[in-house]
Protein backbone atom coordinates (compact mmCIF):
# COMPACT_ATOMS: atom_id res chain seq x y z
CA UNK A 1 0.00 0.00 0.00
CA UNK A 2 1.19 3.40 -0.78
CA UNK A 3 1.80 5.27 2.33
CA UNK A 4 1.32 9.08 3.54
CA UNK A 5 4.75 10.58 3.39
CA UNK A 6 6.30 12.92 6.06
CA UNK A 7 8.44 15.50 4.95
CA UNK A 8 10.91 17.40 6.91
CA UNK A 9 12.36 21.16 5.01
CA UNK A 10 15.42 22.41 5.21
CA UNK A 11 15.85 26.20 4.22
CA UNK A 12 19.37 26.63 2.61
CA UNK A 13 21.53 29.67 2.07
CA UNK A 14 24.77 29.90 0.81
CA UNK A 15 24.92 25.94 0.86
CA UNK A 16 24.50 26.00 4.73
CA UNK A 17 20.96 25.35 6.58
CA UNK A 18 19.88 28.74 8.56
CA UNK A 19 16.53 28.73 10.81
CA UNK A 20 18.22 26.80 13.85
CA UNK A 21 18.16 22.97 13.62
CA UNK A 22 19.02 22.12 16.68
CA UNK A 23 20.03 18.04 17.38
CA UNK A 24 22.07 16.90 20.27
CA UNK A 25 25.27 15.82 19.16
CA UNK A 26 25.29 17.11 15.73
CA UNK A 27 29.33 18.55 15.11
CA UNK A 28 27.93 21.04 12.79
CA UNK A 29 24.21 21.82 12.19
CA UNK A 30 24.72 24.02 9.33
CA UNK A 31 26.09 21.42 7.45
CA UNK A 32 22.89 20.31 5.09
CA UNK A 33 24.39 16.64 4.70
CA UNK A 34 24.55 16.15 8.35
CA UNK A 35 21.24 16.99 8.80
CA UNK A 36 20.15 15.42 6.25
CA UNK A 37 21.84 12.26 7.87
CA UNK A 38 19.76 12.34 10.89
CA UNK A 39 16.11 12.78 8.96
CA UNK A 40 17.73 9.57 6.82
CA UNK A 41 17.98 7.74 10.13
CA UNK A 42 14.58 9.04 11.40
CA UNK A 43 13.46 7.47 8.30
CA UNK A 44 12.00 10.62 7.19
CA UNK A 45 10.13 9.84 3.82
CA UNK A 46 11.40 12.45 1.70
CA UNK A 47 13.29 15.76 2.33
CA UNK A 48 12.91 19.27 0.68
CA UNK A 49 15.90 21.39 0.32
CA UNK A 50 14.61 25.46 -0.56
CA UNK A 51 17.34 27.43 -1.69
CA UNK A 52 16.03 31.21 0.19
CA UNK A 53 19.31 32.66 -1.51
CA UNK A 54 17.91 31.96 -4.61
CA UNK A 55 20.32 34.49 -6.69
CA UNK A 56 22.46 33.59 -9.99
CA UNK A 57 25.56 33.57 -7.97
CA UNK A 58 24.53 30.77 -5.65
CA UNK A 59 23.05 28.27 -8.30
CA UNK A 60 26.23 26.59 -8.46
CA UNK A 61 26.67 26.37 -5.24
CA UNK A 62 23.39 25.01 -5.05
CA UNK A 63 24.32 22.06 -7.10
CA UNK A 64 28.06 21.45 -5.59
CA UNK A 65 25.28 20.76 -2.79
CA UNK A 66 22.45 18.91 -4.54
CA UNK A 67 26.06 16.23 -5.50
CA UNK A 68 27.05 16.86 -2.35
CA UNK A 69 23.97 15.44 -0.60
CA UNK A 70 23.06 12.80 -3.06
CA UNK A 71 26.41 10.80 -2.41
CA UNK A 72 25.53 10.61 1.42
CA UNK A 73 22.11 9.90 1.82
CA UNK A 74 20.15 7.42 -0.30
CA UNK A 75 16.69 8.82 -0.03
CA UNK A 76 14.45 10.87 -1.97
CA UNK A 77 14.69 14.56 -2.15
CA UNK A 78 13.02 17.67 -3.80
CA UNK A 79 15.07 21.01 -4.39
CA UNK A 80 13.72 24.72 -4.88
CA UNK A 81 14.15 28.07 -4.72
CA UNK A 82 14.37 30.71 -7.37
CA UNK A 83 14.51 28.09 -9.90
CA UNK A 84 14.64 29.97 -13.03
CA UNK A 85 14.75 27.72 -16.41
CA UNK A 86 15.06 24.38 -17.97
CA UNK A 87 18.97 24.26 -17.53
CA UNK A 88 18.67 24.92 -13.68
CA UNK A 89 16.09 22.39 -13.55
CA UNK A 90 18.50 19.76 -15.31
CA UNK A 91 21.53 20.82 -13.67
CA UNK A 92 19.53 19.88 -10.04
CA UNK A 93 18.27 16.69 -11.38
CA UNK A 94 21.52 15.42 -12.93
CA UNK A 95 23.01 16.49 -9.56
CA UNK A 96 21.03 13.74 -7.83
CA UNK A 97 17.19 15.07 -7.05
CA UNK A 98 14.62 12.83 -7.34
CA UNK A 99 12.45 16.19 -7.96
CA UNK A 100 12.73 19.99 -8.95
CA UNK A 101 9.98 22.34 -7.45
CA UNK A 102 9.61 25.63 -9.12
CA UNK A 103 7.24 28.76 -7.99
CA UNK A 104 7.40 32.06 -8.95
CA UNK A 105 9.16 31.04 -12.08
CA UNK A 106 6.14 29.21 -13.12
CA UNK A 107 3.25 31.70 -12.33
CA UNK A 108 5.57 34.40 -14.61
CA UNK A 109 6.04 31.77 -17.67
CA UNK A 110 3.86 28.39 -17.13
CA UNK A 111 5.42 26.94 -20.11
CA UNK A 112 8.49 26.41 -18.57
CA UNK A 113 5.54 23.31 -16.75
CA UNK A 114 5.12 22.05 -19.57
CA UNK A 115 8.58 22.09 -20.78
CA UNK A 116 9.97 20.77 -18.16
CA UNK A 117 7.60 17.53 -17.50
CA UNK A 118 8.14 16.44 -21.63
CA UNK A 119 11.75 16.07 -21.20
CA UNK A 120 12.17 14.86 -17.48
CA UNK A 121 8.78 13.46 -17.17
CA UNK A 122 6.17 14.87 -14.93
CA UNK A 123 7.23 12.91 -11.44
CA UNK A 124 10.39 14.72 -10.87
CA UNK A 125 8.36 18.68 -11.05
CA UNK A 126 6.72 19.76 -8.20
CA UNK A 127 4.63 23.12 -8.54
CA UNK A 128 5.00 25.06 -5.02
CA UNK A 129 2.24 27.51 -4.19
CA UNK A 130 2.07 29.93 -1.87
CA UNK A 131 -1.55 30.42 -1.20
CA UNK A 132 -3.85 33.20 0.94
CA UNK A 133 -7.32 33.31 1.81
CA UNK A 134 -8.93 36.07 0.29
CA UNK A 135 -10.44 38.25 2.93
CA UNK A 136 -13.47 39.89 2.17
CA UNK A 137 -15.87 38.11 3.93
CA UNK A 138 -14.53 35.78 6.64
CA UNK A 139 -11.20 35.82 8.67
CA UNK A 140 -8.36 33.76 7.75
CA UNK A 141 -8.78 31.37 10.94
CA UNK A 142 -12.08 30.54 9.94
CA UNK A 143 -12.19 28.88 6.65
CA UNK A 144 -14.01 26.27 6.38
CA UNK A 145 -13.53 24.29 3.59
CA UNK A 146 -17.24 24.28 2.62
CA UNK A 147 -16.38 25.81 -1.06
CA UNK A 148 -17.09 29.35 -0.24
CA UNK A 149 -13.46 30.35 0.15
CA UNK A 150 -10.96 31.49 -2.30
CA UNK A 151 -7.31 31.49 -2.29
CA UNK A 152 -4.87 34.17 -4.20
CA UNK A 153 -1.48 32.80 -5.18
CA UNK A 154 1.31 34.64 -3.81
CA UNK A 155 5.02 34.75 -5.04
CA UNK A 156 8.46 36.34 -4.48
CA UNK A 157 8.17 34.08 -1.41
CA UNK A 158 5.01 35.33 -0.34
CA UNK A 159 5.80 39.24 -1.24
CA UNK A 160 3.82 39.21 -3.98
CA UNK A 161 0.26 39.05 -4.75
CA UNK A 162 -0.63 37.75 -8.50
CA UNK A 163 -4.72 37.82 -8.74
CA UNK A 164 -4.42 34.02 -9.44
CA UNK A 165 -6.95 31.62 -7.78
CA UNK A 166 -4.72 29.15 -6.24
CA UNK A 167 -7.50 26.21 -6.96
CA UNK A 168 -7.46 27.50 -10.69
CA UNK A 169 -3.91 27.62 -10.41
CA UNK A 170 -3.41 24.32 -9.17
CA UNK A 171 -5.22 23.16 -11.58
CA UNK A 172 -3.84 24.43 -14.43
CA UNK A 173 -0.40 23.27 -13.48
CA UNK A 174 -1.49 19.96 -13.05
CA UNK A 175 -2.88 20.69 -16.99
CA UNK A 176 0.43 21.55 -18.07
CA UNK A 177 2.46 18.56 -16.52
CA UNK A 178 3.32 19.21 -12.84
CA UNK A 179 3.61 15.90 -11.19
CA UNK A 180 2.65 17.08 -7.78
CA UNK A 181 2.15 19.87 -5.66
CA UNK A 182 3.83 21.32 -2.75
CA UNK A 183 0.93 23.48 -1.18
CA UNK A 184 1.65 26.38 1.56
CA UNK A 185 -0.52 27.77 3.65
CA UNK A 186 0.38 31.36 4.54
CA UNK A 187 -2.36 31.81 6.79
CA UNK A 188 -1.19 28.94 9.00
CA UNK A 189 2.65 28.51 8.46
CA UNK A 190 4.39 29.24 11.44
CA UNK A 191 0.95 29.31 13.73
CA UNK A 192 1.50 25.91 14.71
CA UNK A 193 -1.89 25.75 14.84
CA UNK A 194 -2.24 22.89 12.08
CA UNK A 195 -2.46 22.22 8.60
CA UNK A 196 -5.10 24.76 6.66
CA UNK A 197 -7.60 22.20 6.07
CA UNK A 198 -10.34 23.94 4.02
CA UNK A 199 -7.68 24.98 1.65
CA UNK A 200 -5.92 21.70 1.55
CA UNK A 201 -9.39 19.89 0.41
CA UNK A 202 -9.75 22.63 -2.35
CA UNK A 203 -6.33 21.93 -3.68
CA UNK A 204 -6.32 17.84 -3.86
CA UNK A 205 -9.99 17.77 -4.76
CA UNK A 206 -9.46 19.99 -7.99
CA UNK A 207 -6.37 17.76 -9.34
CA UNK A 208 -5.50 14.11 -9.44
CA UNK A 209 -1.63 14.71 -8.34
CA UNK A 210 -0.15 14.15 -5.25
CA UNK A 211 -0.53 17.28 -2.80
CA UNK A 212 2.16 17.75 0.06
CA UNK A 213 0.25 20.36 2.81
CA UNK A 214 2.57 22.61 4.18
CA UNK A 215 2.22 25.03 7.21
CA UNK A 216 0.63 24.99 10.23
CA UNK A 217 2.25 21.48 11.94
CA UNK A 218 2.81 21.86 15.58
CA UNK A 219 2.25 18.06 16.54
CA UNK A 220 1.43 14.56 15.44
CA UNK A 221 -2.09 15.11 15.66
CA UNK A 222 -2.31 17.83 13.00
CA UNK A 223 -0.76 15.21 10.40
CA UNK A 224 -3.84 12.76 11.28
CA UNK A 225 -6.00 15.73 10.78
CA UNK A 226 -4.71 16.94 7.08
CA UNK A 227 -4.70 12.84 6.34
CA UNK A 228 -7.81 11.83 7.39
CA UNK A 229 -9.78 15.39 6.17
CA UNK A 230 -8.49 15.65 3.11
CA UNK A 231 -6.47 13.39 0.41
CA UNK A 232 -3.48 14.92 0.68
CA UNK A 233 -0.16 13.12 0.17
CA UNK A 234 2.23 14.32 2.40
CA UNK A 235 3.04 16.36 5.41
CA UNK A 236 5.52 18.90 5.39
CA UNK A 237 7.26 20.45 8.42
CA UNK A 238 10.43 22.35 9.61
CA UNK A 239 10.40 23.45 13.11
CA UNK A 240 8.87 20.53 15.00
CA UNK A 241 11.21 18.52 13.47
CA UNK A 242 14.12 20.88 13.57
CA UNK A 243 13.99 21.93 17.62
CA UNK A 244 13.47 17.92 18.28
CA UNK A 245 9.91 18.85 19.68
CA UNK A 246 8.47 15.68 18.20
CA UNK A 247 10.77 13.33 15.76
CA UNK A 248 9.60 11.86 12.42
CA UNK A 249 9.13 8.52 14.05
CA UNK A 250 7.02 9.73 16.63
CA UNK A 251 4.51 11.45 14.15
CA UNK A 252 4.77 8.04 12.33
CA UNK A 253 3.67 6.19 15.09
CA UNK A 254 0.78 8.50 16.20
CA UNK A 255 -0.39 8.32 12.25
CA UNK A 256 -0.32 4.03 12.24
CA UNK A 257 -2.28 4.31 15.67
CA UNK A 258 -4.99 6.11 14.32
CA UNK A 259 -5.26 3.49 11.14
CA UNK A 260 -3.08 5.88 8.70
CA UNK A 261 -0.97 3.92 6.46
CA UNK A 262 2.74 4.79 7.05
CA UNK A 263 6.38 3.23 6.70
CA UNK A 264 7.49 2.27 9.72
CA UNK B 1 33.59 -3.50 -12.37
CA UNK B 2 30.41 -1.96 -12.70
CA UNK B 3 29.50 0.33 -16.05
CA UNK B 4 27.20 2.88 -15.50
CA UNK B 5 25.82 3.50 -18.74
CA UNK B 6 25.84 7.67 -18.97
CA UNK B 7 23.99 8.71 -21.80
CA UNK B 8 22.50 11.77 -20.64
CA UNK B 9 19.36 10.83 -19.19
CA UNK B 10 19.86 12.07 -15.44
CA UNK B 11 21.16 11.50 -12.43
CA UNK B 12 23.75 8.82 -12.41
CA UNK B 13 25.62 10.19 -9.15
CA UNK B 14 23.12 8.34 -6.69
CA UNK B 15 23.80 5.24 -8.13
CA UNK B 16 27.23 5.44 -8.89
CA UNK B 17 28.12 6.37 -5.18
CA UNK B 18 25.47 3.83 -3.26
CA UNK B 19 26.56 1.08 -5.66
CA UNK B 20 30.36 1.96 -4.39
CA UNK B 21 29.05 1.97 -0.25
CA UNK B 22 28.27 -1.04 -1.78
CA UNK B 23 32.09 -1.75 -2.31
CA UNK B 24 31.91 -2.17 -6.09
CA UNK B 25 34.39 -0.32 -8.03
CA UNK B 26 32.20 1.57 -10.97
CA UNK B 27 32.60 3.57 -13.93
CA UNK B 28 30.19 5.99 -15.28
CA UNK B 29 31.00 5.97 -19.27
CA UNK B 30 29.16 6.42 -22.21
CA UNK B 31 31.81 4.27 -24.50
CA UNK B 32 31.61 1.13 -26.28
CA UNK B 33 34.60 -0.48 -25.45
CA UNK B 34 34.00 0.53 -21.80
CA UNK B 35 30.58 -1.43 -21.61
CA UNK B 36 32.49 -4.38 -23.24
CA UNK B 37 34.99 -4.88 -21.35
CA UNK B 38 32.88 -4.17 -17.41
CA UNK B 39 31.48 -7.67 -15.85
CA UNK B 40 28.35 -5.86 -14.82
CA UNK B 41 26.40 -2.97 -16.25
CA UNK B 42 23.70 -0.98 -14.77
CA UNK B 43 21.61 1.58 -17.12
CA UNK B 44 19.77 4.11 -15.12
CA UNK B 45 17.27 6.95 -16.73
CA UNK B 46 14.50 9.75 -15.89
CA UNK B 47 12.83 11.01 -18.72
CA UNK B 48 11.19 10.62 -21.97
CA UNK B 49 11.21 7.65 -23.13
CA UNK B 50 11.87 8.46 -27.00
CA UNK B 51 15.06 10.76 -26.23
CA UNK B 52 16.58 7.97 -23.95
CA UNK B 53 16.30 5.25 -26.98
CA UNK B 54 17.74 8.45 -29.22
CA UNK B 55 20.22 8.97 -26.99
CA UNK B 56 21.59 5.28 -27.32
CA UNK B 57 21.04 4.97 -30.59
CA UNK B 58 23.14 8.11 -31.20
CA UNK B 59 26.07 7.20 -28.60
CA UNK B 60 26.08 3.36 -30.42
CA UNK B 61 25.38 2.05 -26.86
CA UNK B 62 22.46 -0.58 -28.20
CA UNK B 63 24.43 -3.08 -29.58
CA UNK B 64 27.10 -3.16 -26.74
CA UNK B 65 24.23 -3.46 -24.05
CA UNK B 66 22.62 -6.11 -25.76
CA UNK B 67 25.78 -7.63 -26.41
CA UNK B 68 26.61 -7.71 -22.62
CA UNK B 69 23.15 -9.39 -22.08
CA UNK B 70 23.69 -11.95 -24.57
CA UNK B 71 26.98 -13.02 -23.45
CA UNK B 72 24.78 -13.49 -19.77
CA UNK B 73 26.98 -10.91 -17.94
CA UNK B 74 25.02 -9.00 -15.38
CA UNK B 75 22.71 -6.11 -16.54
CA UNK B 76 20.36 -4.00 -14.26
CA UNK B 77 18.12 -1.43 -15.45
CA UNK B 78 16.24 1.25 -13.14
CA UNK B 79 12.76 3.28 -13.42
CA UNK B 80 13.31 4.48 -17.12
CA UNK B 81 16.65 2.10 -17.71
CA UNK B 82 14.28 -0.54 -16.90
CA UNK B 83 11.40 0.41 -20.01
CA UNK B 84 13.93 0.83 -22.57
CA UNK B 85 14.62 -2.94 -22.00
CA UNK B 86 10.84 -3.76 -22.91
CA UNK B 87 9.19 -3.92 -26.67
CA UNK B 88 7.26 -0.74 -26.83
CA UNK B 89 6.00 1.78 -24.56
CA UNK B 90 2.55 4.26 -24.61
CA UNK B 91 5.10 7.15 -23.49
CA UNK B 92 6.68 6.72 -26.96
CA UNK B 93 5.77 8.55 -30.57
CA UNK B 94 8.48 6.82 -32.62
CA UNK B 95 10.72 5.07 -30.69
CA UNK B 96 10.71 1.06 -29.81
CA UNK B 97 12.65 -0.39 -26.99
CA UNK B 98 15.13 -2.65 -26.81
CA UNK B 99 13.28 -5.77 -26.50
CA UNK B 100 15.54 -7.95 -24.39
CA UNK B 101 11.98 -8.29 -22.06
CA UNK B 102 8.51 -9.25 -24.24
CA UNK B 103 5.56 -6.74 -23.36
CA UNK B 104 4.85 -2.90 -23.38
CA UNK B 105 5.08 -0.01 -20.94
CA UNK B 106 1.46 1.45 -19.94
CA UNK B 107 0.73 4.56 -18.26
CA UNK B 108 -1.30 4.67 -14.57
CA UNK B 109 -4.94 5.75 -15.92
CA UNK B 110 -5.77 8.49 -13.51
CA UNK B 111 -9.04 7.92 -11.29
CA UNK B 112 -10.90 9.35 -8.70
CA UNK B 113 -9.26 7.07 -6.49
CA UNK B 114 -5.75 6.96 -7.90
CA UNK B 115 -3.40 9.74 -8.59
CA UNK B 116 -0.70 9.61 -11.93
CA UNK B 117 2.28 9.50 -11.11
CA UNK B 118 2.55 7.18 -8.07
CA UNK B 119 4.90 8.77 -5.71
CA UNK B 120 6.10 7.56 -2.26
CA UNK B 121 6.79 4.49 -0.62
CA UNK B 122 5.00 1.40 -1.90
CA UNK B 123 5.75 -2.29 -0.86
CA UNK B 124 6.92 -5.26 -2.45
CA UNK B 125 5.15 -8.53 -2.46
CA UNK B 126 8.25 -10.75 -3.52
CA UNK B 127 7.56 -14.13 -5.22
CA UNK B 128 10.37 -16.77 -6.69
CA UNK B 129 14.21 -17.28 -6.31
CA UNK B 130 15.69 -13.56 -7.73
CA UNK B 131 19.10 -12.95 -6.16
CA UNK B 132 18.28 -9.85 -6.18
CA UNK B 133 16.00 -10.22 -3.10
CA UNK B 134 18.00 -12.20 -1.50
CA UNK B 135 17.52 -11.12 2.61
CA UNK B 136 14.65 -8.70 1.77
CA UNK B 137 12.01 -9.41 3.81
CA UNK B 138 8.24 -9.56 1.80
CA UNK B 139 6.33 -6.36 1.91
CA UNK B 140 9.71 -4.67 2.12
CA UNK B 141 9.00 -0.63 1.22
CA UNK B 142 10.95 1.04 -1.76
CA UNK B 143 10.53 4.27 -3.60
CA UNK B 144 8.60 4.98 -6.64
CA UNK B 145 8.19 8.26 -8.66
CA UNK B 146 6.62 7.27 -11.95
CA UNK B 147 3.64 7.65 -14.28
CA UNK B 148 4.51 4.38 -16.36
CA UNK B 149 4.94 0.69 -15.73
CA UNK B 150 6.13 -1.98 -17.27
CA UNK B 151 3.25 -4.80 -18.48
CA UNK B 152 5.54 -8.41 -19.34
CA UNK B 153 3.60 -10.76 -21.72
CA UNK B 154 5.82 -13.57 -19.72
CA UNK B 155 4.49 -13.03 -16.39
CA UNK B 156 7.30 -15.55 -15.13
CA UNK B 157 9.56 -12.52 -15.33
CA UNK B 158 8.00 -11.20 -12.37
CA UNK B 159 10.23 -11.12 -9.37
CA UNK B 160 8.47 -8.79 -7.43
CA UNK B 161 5.07 -7.05 -7.60
CA UNK B 162 3.79 -3.53 -6.12
CA UNK B 163 -0.26 -2.87 -5.92
CA UNK B 164 -1.40 0.76 -7.32
CA UNK B 165 -4.90 0.70 -8.33
CA UNK B 166 -3.60 -2.82 -9.78
CA UNK B 167 -0.80 -5.24 -9.38
CA UNK B 168 2.36 -3.98 -11.75
CA UNK B 169 5.76 -5.77 -11.77
CA UNK B 170 8.20 -3.58 -10.09
CA UNK B 171 10.92 -6.04 -10.54
CA UNK B 172 11.11 -8.32 -13.34
CA UNK B 173 13.95 -11.04 -13.93
CA UNK B 174 15.34 -12.92 -16.26
CA UNK B 175 18.74 -14.93 -16.47
CA UNK B 176 21.09 -12.72 -15.52
CA UNK B 177 18.91 -9.31 -16.71
CA UNK B 178 17.40 -7.51 -14.22
CA UNK B 179 15.00 -4.14 -14.07
CA UNK B 180 13.51 -2.35 -11.10
CA UNK B 181 10.68 0.38 -11.40
CA UNK B 182 11.18 1.62 -8.27
CA UNK B 183 14.60 3.34 -7.03
CA UNK B 184 17.18 1.22 -5.33
CA UNK B 185 19.40 4.19 -4.95
CA UNK B 186 17.28 5.70 -3.18
CA UNK B 187 15.00 3.67 -1.15
CA UNK B 188 17.61 3.47 2.01
CA UNK B 189 18.68 0.55 3.44
CA UNK B 190 16.65 -2.21 1.95
CA UNK B 191 17.89 -0.28 -1.50
CA UNK B 192 21.40 -0.73 -0.40
CA UNK B 193 20.46 -4.46 0.17
CA UNK B 194 19.66 -4.86 -3.36
CA UNK B 195 22.02 -3.28 -5.12
CA UNK B 196 24.32 -4.87 -2.55
CA UNK B 197 23.20 -8.52 -4.01
CA UNK B 198 23.50 -7.23 -7.50
CA UNK B 199 27.25 -6.54 -6.64
CA UNK B 200 27.68 -9.55 -5.42
CA UNK B 201 26.51 -11.65 -8.27
CA UNK B 202 29.05 -13.18 -10.22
Amino acid sequence: MLTKRIIPCLDIKDGRVVKGVKFLGLKDAGDPVEVARVYDKEEADELVFLDITASFENRKTLVELVEKIAKNIFMPFTVGGGVGDIGDIRNILNAGAEKVSVNTQAVKLPQLISEASKRFGSQCIVVAIDAKLVTSHQSPVTSNGQGTDKWEVYINGGRTPTGLDAVEWARKAAKLGAGEILLTSMDYDGTKDGFDIGLTKAITEAVGIPVIASGGAGKPEHFFDVFSKTSADAGLAASIFHYQEYSVRQVKECLREKGIPVRL
Amino acid sequence: MIAIIDYGMGNIHSVNKALEVCGAKTLITNKVQDIKSCDKAVLPGVGAFDDAVSELKKQGLIEPILEHIKNKKPFLGICLGMQLLFDESAEAQKEKGLGVFNGKVEKFKHSHDLKVPHMGWNQLKTSGECPLLKDIPDNSFVYFCHSYYPLPYDKSIIAGLTNYGQDFAAIVWKDKVFGMQFHPEKSQGIGLRMLQNFVNLC
